[in-house]
């Protein structure tokens, strides 16, 4: 079990408490999680479904941290960059959970390697296989831009992890358990700045309207359904987004109402990351992120 | 730096720990509003794990003594040895003591 997520919290769960200043009351989120897939579960959809979900958490974490040192103020700065660890977290068990369940979606590796599965889907897999929506994927803006993108996608986020927390499957149930209260407190931080920004002056208004106009057409694949999830719905493992849309909805219009901010009416673009088609600005951030791991397929992290 | 662009006020930030009795100053902070800075501190302060309760204060709201003043408010009591309760034998079962 604990090969499975990586011994990430070997060293820290009932270790001598005294080397830490504050003790050692850290939490493995799978503890005591049956791990095992339910009856009658499709192991490959089990897995798609996972990459959807991880594959949002993943590419959502490296635009935010790409804000590391860039923020305009060590506060803002250390808070994004706590919303990406968090939802790389989130990322590493959704990934580690897909290869579970599928070990066939495992890119290739050197014989011997020993880069575990979860950073194998993350770092050797090409843009086409990635399944996040693009709205986590475009390229970075201002400050205003992190903003609407972090409500957007927040909102979403959490309107689906609090259904998922009572999938059959008991391993996303733990995820979506733990992905509730660090997800609640990135909708509270977003809208938040989205109000401050909205009501603040005339230009700071000016930059949240117009990243939220840009980035409205990608909104509408946060709750679009896909066949997999449809399917898995069915089976009581997954949420089919298209049941979050009402409060999904409720909520962007009760942030935009308070913030004096109208609700933009463009279309959605065509196409769909969970399908594997992505934006142009998607390969630029895989090159990156990817780079040092593919260069080293045989390194030890 | 235009002129209207002005600095955030600075707090000072109290963290009550799991296993601590009482709030600790833990450093300060900048942020817009009150609201905003125990946001802030939570991301600032607290990443580690090490609260479970938050208080901050607009600096400017704290009274503080002044080095001047130091000989006539602490010197005086130096030489009171008495007032410690030190000539007491403390029974072993009392606690924290």
């Amino acid at each position: 079990m604990s090969d499975e997520h990586g011994g990430i919290f070997d060293g820290l769960i009932g270790a001598e408490s005294a080397q830490w200043a504050f003790g050692t009351d850290f939490e493995d989120p799978l503890a005591g999680v049956d791990t095992t897939v339910p009856d009658g579960v499709d192991h490959t959809e089990l897995a798609e479904y996972c990459l959807m979900l991880g594959d949002d958490a993943l590419i959502m974490s490296q635009r935010l941290t790409e804000w590391c040192s860039r923020a305009p103020d060590l506060e803002e700065d250390i808070a994004l960059a706590n919303i990406a660890l968090d939802l790389l977290g989130q990322a590493r068990l959704l990934l580690a959970r897909a290869a579970a369940a599928d070990p066939g979606l495992l890119p290739a590796l050197p014989e011997g390697s020993p880069v575990p599965a979860e950073d194998a889907l993350a770092f050797f897999r090409d843009a086409g296989q990635f399944r996040n929506v693009r709205l986590a994927e475009v390229a970075n803006g201002d400050f205003g831009h992190v903003v609407v993108r972090l409500l957007l996608f927040s909102v979403a986020r959490l309107a689906l992890l609090e259904r998922l927390r009572a999938s059959s499957d008991t391993v996303l149930a733990a995820v979506a358990a733990k992905g509730v209260k660090e997800v609640t407190y990135h909708r509270d931080w977003a809208a938040r700045w989205f109000l401050t920004l909205a009501q603040g002056t005339e230009e700071s208004c000016h930059r949240v309207v117009t990243a939220l106009s840009a980035l409205w057409p990608l909104q509408p694949e946060l709750v679009a359904t896909h066949p997999v999830e449809l399917s898995l719905a069915r089976a009581g493992v997954g949420v089919d987004p298209a049941t979050t849309r009402g409060e999904v909805d409720a909520v962007l219009d009760q942030v935009l109402a308070v913030s004096g901010v109208a609700r933009p009416d463009h279309p959605p673009l065509e196409g769909g990351g969970r399908t594997g088609t992505h934006t142009e600005d998607f390969a630029d951030l895989l090159a990156e992120m990817q780079m040092v791991a593919r260069a080293h397929p045989s390194g030890r992290w | 730096m235009s002129a209207d662009r002005r600095e955030w006020p600075l707090y000072e930030v109290f963290v009550r720990g799991k296993r601590g009795l009482n709030h600790v100053h833990v450093g300060s902070l900048h942020a817009p509003d009150d609201t905003m800075a125990v946001r802030h501190a939570r991301d600032v302060y607290t990443r580690r794990n090490e609260g479970v309760s938050i208080w901050v204060v607009r600096a400017d709201a704290i009274t503080a003594s002044s080095p001047d003043e130091k000989d006539p408010l602490f010197a005086p009591n130096g030489d009171k040895v008495y007032r410690h309760p030190t000539f007491y034998d403390i029974p072993d079962n009392v606690p924290h003591m």
